[in-house]
Formats: C-alpha cells, structure tokens, sequence
C-alpha cells in the first residue's frame, strides 16, 4: 500500500508546472482581499472588510483543522470534540485578560496549557483502547464542556457571554485594525502549515503512518504506539485551543453557541471534505465549508428559507465526499497530477 | 411532600426519561452487532419519530394512527439510510462508515427544520393528563406508557434475537461475517434489517416521550450523545446493558437535578444535572472500558 501524504519524490518533475501554479493561485487569494479599495463592491455588496473577515475566519478555521487532520489522518482517531478544546483556549484568553488583566499572549499560553492538560488526562487512558473510546470521550467533553460555559455565569458570563476582550497585542504594538489582524491570521496558518510539514516527515510522522497502515505490525517494531497517538491527540488540541484564543481576541466577545457539537462536526466535515492525510486538505476543507456558511447566510438574509439549508447541505456534502471521494478534495490535485505524469512521460516507478 | 415522595418523583421521571435513552442505545446496539457501526444519525430517529406523528395529527389523523404510522415511516428512512450510505461503502474502513452517518444525521435534522420549523411540537397525553398518586407523589401517566412502551420493545427485540431463524441469523453476522455467509444468509438483507429495527425502537420512543418533553428538530443530537454513552456504559454490544446504561444515566440527571443544590448549599446549580451525569459515566468507562455488563475482549494477534 501506499502511505498517503508523502511529499513528492523523484519523477514528479512533471508537476511543478502545476505545483508552481497552485502557489500562484493560493498567493493571489491571499493577497487580493488586501489589495481591494475600500470602496469596491463585489455582487451582493460584498465590501472589503467583509472579505477580510472571511478571510480571517477560513484561517481560523484551517488551524483547527490541520491539528484534527492530523489526529484523523495520521494517528486514524476520530475527535467530535475539538470545538472544546477551541472554546477552552477562547475562555481561558477572554477571562484572563479580562478578570485579571493578563496580557493577551500570556493568556493564550495559560488557555495552552489547560488544553494540553484536558487532553492528556482525556487521551492518555482512552488512546490505548481500540475502537470509539476517544470519539465518545471527547463528545462526552465537549457536551460537559458546553454546559459549564453556560452555568458558570460568574465566571463565563453564561448565555450571555463575556464583551470587551483586548486586541491581540504586545505592549503598544496592537492588532486592531483588519488588514494587521488578517496578515496575522495568515502568518499563524503559515506557521502551522510548516509545523505539520515537519512532523509529518519526522520520525513521530513515519511512525504515524506506519500506525495507520497496520497498528500490531507497528507496535511490533518497538514503536510505543499510544505515546505517539497521545502526542498527536495534545498537539491537535492545543491548535485548535490557539485558534480558540485568536478568535476571541477578533471578536472582542464571546459566547458559548461557536463552542458547541455543531461545530466540532463541522470541523470533522472541514477535514474530510479536504482530505485528511494531507496538510492542505483540511485548509482546503476549512476554506470551502466557512465560505459555503457564508454564502449560505448571506443569501439568507433576502431568502430566509435559504439559510436553514446550511445543515441538510453540510450533511450532503459529508455523505458525498464520503461516497465518491473518499480522500478529500485534495486527491483530486494528486488525480490530475497523475494524469498529467502519464501524458508526459510514463513513469517507470507506476505498477 | 416528604422527602421519599419526592425521592419517588425523581425516580419516575429519571426512570422514564431513561428508558428512552436506552431505546436508542438499543437501537445503537442492534446495528452495532450486525455491522460493526456506530450509528450516530440514532437520535434523530427519536426526534422524526415524535415531529413525524405531530405532523401526522396536524394532517387530521387519530393520534394512535399519526403514532403507528410515524414510526412505520421512520422505519423506511432508517432502510433508506442503511441504502444510501453504507450499502454503497462496502469497502470502507469503520470510521468512515461511521463519518458518513454523521452526515445522514446532519441531512435529517436540517430536513426537519426545513420541513417543520425550528419550535418545539408536542403531541396530546395518549391517556388524560390526572396524575397517578403513589403516595403524595403524583405521577405524570405519559411516563407509565413511556415505560411500559419501552419496556414492551426490550422484550420484543429479545425475543426476536432469542427465539427466531431471522434474528439468530443477525446475530451469526455479528460473530463470523463470512461464515455466515456461507451457510446462505443474506448479509444485506440482515444489516437492513438491522437498520430497520433500530429506526423503529427509536421512533417509538419519541412518540411516547413527545407528550411529556415535547419535540423540536434539534433534539436528535442529545438523544443520539446520550445514547450512544448509554449503550457504552453498559458495555458495547449487550442490549440489556444498554438499556441499564440508559436507565442509570436517565436516574443520574433527575436525581442530580433535583438533589444537588440542597446537597451543595447552592454552589452548584441544578443546570449541571446532564453535565454530572455525563461526568459519571465518562468515569465508568474510564475505570472499566468494556462497561458495566460487557466482557473484556482479547486484541487478536
């Protein structure tokens, strides 16, 4: 079998024809929101702010999904709890800068730092059982965790929530304009993407793939198989608890509704849409679903019927990919890519 | 009222709320053991089953057809759902069979909203409303019939595991797939089935609970969460422990709802009941993985 997600190796010079281009396309979709006059209008009366903070929320959310990509892709277990631990790194941030004057890093370190602990004591017992053990455990933290977030109202603030989160900043360099805010979120999606990348290729990556191809033969080889899952598991949570930060310091407020299993599930549709054994399918995934959302919202508010289809479609789009793509978006790319290989040259490594 | 009528009143209410939890830890337990799946579009079959005989009554139907029919009707998505998805998968691994029944979960609760709106629906009692007195405790008669429909659907999907061909072949697909194939069942007609009888024991749930809690589109999550901990904690696979699983968490919440705050001078409030009881059986599970009734299973080499 082959691993999935290895970077490409000799023969594919075929494809930096496409490689080159898929750079250019991802740096102008980048860019052009940026370079937009605040004046334009696109269809819909879609100003530039409006694309900004899309923008912001698709890099938001491809953090998250990276991290669960990971857990899914590499280490073949199921989180249907990642908005906790997105809603842990929100909190921690809001209340500690707001309560207790915590400057905004510190707080986002401290919101890390509980994640990680939730997740070891959540991942280290139910990480060496086989089966649906983690996907319950997290569902059942996710939905404890939900509910604190509503009772503890001294502390969270309730249904209502918590206003008046500081912008993200250190001392008097503070993001608090968009453009600043969106060159950050960008810059915190690079950084990931980069992270991934070495881990993936790491020793703890091969490890991890040879995991998800045979776990008996693995352990077999002297592999400790339940401390790389564990590993894996806490790093996945503490990006989605970093991203859970960065959100609450763009909106200045928040509340326990994003927190919920609706979104822990939109996240795992994120990642499956995308490709789970890959790094940019999860960006991918997270790109399509948050601008789906938005379309979907936005058209609502002329069509009301409209934006009640959001859940049927997420559905749709979960069962379809499953059913006829099996490996994401992303292996779309790797199809035409192969296609293209066979045109040029038939390489001699294909059997 | 005293404290052991009150005692009384929580013990109903937790009771009957429970079984119907484990109705669809039932329901995740039959489809369990003949396909290997978790099934996490469950609740939603509770919830179609209850807004389905509202929608039937609102149609101008007699209230035992509008429930008869619901649940037949919900008995057809749940074929409809094991033809659409997983039929279709024969090949895939079990988390992306069970990724792809979050998805039909996601169709059916925005098909409901679409359908019926987003406020909650509540069907009339099936027998008055006069409270049934045991002691100073009144008793809600909806919940009688929650229990006993319940209790009538355990029996009968014991039976039918226990006593026919049909049943017994199931359960052979459960414990040797090919070998069952080769003594001529029908593989495909059994994971149908399956299917089928889940979706029924859930929708019968919801119709009886629906009087009692009423039913708005959303309400399938927590019944499929809840559920799904409940046939876990009774051990994966076993039915009768699904449905004590059921019953403990159902006991949990009532009894943490009604007692923690006086036990805690008030420091915690009584909107933590779910929370407490979800915490309690996450920690069963921790102690004891294979749950309360379930064996430990060898890993094979």
């Amino acid at each position: 079998m082959k691993p999935t997600g290895c970077p490409p190796r000799q023969g594919e010079r075929g494809s930096i024809v496409l490689r080159t281009l898929g750079w250019l396309v991802l740096a102008a979709a980048v860019v052009t929101p940026l370079l937009l006059p605040e004046s334009y209008r696109l269809p819909g009366g879609v100003g530039k702010n409006y694309l900004l903070t899309i923008g912001i929320f698709i890099g938001i959310h491809a953090i998250i999904a990276i991290g669960l990509g990971l857990l899914m892709g590499y280490a073949g277990q199921v989180s249907l709890g990642h908005a906790a631990f997105y809603g842990l790194g929100a909190y921690t941030t809001a209340i500690l800068t707001i309560k207790a004057g915590a400057p905004p890093l510190a707080a986002m370190v401290a919101g890390i730092v509980l994640t990680a602990v939730v997740a070891v004591l959540l991942g280290a017992p139910t990480l060496r059982l086989h089966g649906h053990y983690l996907a319950m455990f997290t569902l059942g933290l996710g939905m404890i965790v939900q509910i604190i977030f509503n009772q503890a109202r001294g502390l969270t603030g309730g249904f209502g929530g918590l206003m008046g989160i500081p912008p993200l900043g250190i001392g008097r360099w503070q993001l608090d304009t968009k453009p600043e805010f969106y060159l950050a979120v960008i810059a915190a999606v690079a950084v990931t993407v980069l992270l991934a990348n070495n881990l993936v290729r790491s020793r703890i990556g091969r490890a991890l793939r040879a995991l998800h191809e045979s776990e008996l033969a693995t352990a077999l080889s002297g592999v400790d198989v339940a401390r790389y899952k564990l590993l894996v598991f806490v790093i996945s949570a503490v990006l989605a608890s970093v991203a859970g930060s960065i959100y609450a310091h763009f909106m200045r407020f928040i509340s326990p509704d994003p927190f919920g299993f609706a979104f822990s599930v939109e996240l795992v549709i994120m990642v499956v849409a995308g490709g789970a054994a890959s790094i940019w399918g999860p960006v991918a995934g997270a790109a399509l679903l948050t601008i789906l959302g938005e379309v979907l919202a936005k058209t609502g508010e002329q069509i009301p019927w409209v934006a009640d289809l959001d859940v049927v479609l997420f559905g749709a789009v979960l069962v379809a990919v499953v059913v006829f793509l099996p490996r994401g978006l992303v292996s779309l790319a790797d199809r035409l890519r192969r296609h293209r290989r066979r045109e040029t040259a038939p390489s001699p490594a294909e059997t | 009222m005293s404290l052991t009528d009150q005692l009384v009143q929580y013990l109903v209410t937790g009771v009957s709320i429970g079984v119907v939890y484990g109705l669809v830890g039932l329901g995740f337990t039959i489809i369990y053991n003949a396909t290997g799946i978790i099934n996490f579009a469950q609740g939603e079959f509770v919830m179609l089953g209850g807004m389905g005989a509202v929608a039937l009554m609102e149609l101008g139907l007699p209230l035992g057809l509008a429930a008869a029919l619901a649940v037949v009707a919900v008995t057809i998505v749940g074929l409809a759902v094991e033809r659409l998805t997983i039929r279709p998968l024969p090949a895939a691994s079990i988390m992306t069979l069970i990724i792809a029944t979050i998805g039909v979960s996601l169709v059916l609760k925005g098909g409901a909203k679409l359908l019926w709106g987003p406020e909650a629906v509540i069907l009339p009692p099936f027998s008055g409303t006069q409270p049934v007195r045991i002691g100073a405790a009144g008793i809600d008669p909806q919940r009688l019939w929650v229990m006993a429909v319940a209790a009538v659907s355990v029996i009968g999907v014991q039976s039918f595991f226990k006593y026919t061909l049909t049943g017994k072949a199931i359960q052979a697909c459960a414990i040797n797939r090919s070998a069952a194939q080769l003594v001529g069942i029908n593989i495909n007609r059994m994971v149908s089935l399956s299917f089928a009888l889940s979706a029924a024991v859930a929708a019968l749930g919801g119709v009886v609970l629906t009087p009692v809690t009423m039913m708005r589109y959303s309400q399938g999550t927590t019944f499929t969460l809840t559920g799904f901990l409940a046939a876990v904690v009774g051990g994966l696979g076993n039915s009768i422990g699904a449905v004590v699983g059921g019953i403990m968490l159902g006991l949990l919440e009532s009894l943490a709802g009604g007692f923690i705050v006086p036990l805690t001078g008030g420091v915690v409030s009584s909107g933590y009941n779910k929370a407490i009881a979800l915490a309690v059986a996450l920690l069963v599970l921790w102690l004891r993985p294979q749950g309360l009734l379930g064996r430990q299973k060898k890993e094979a080499l």
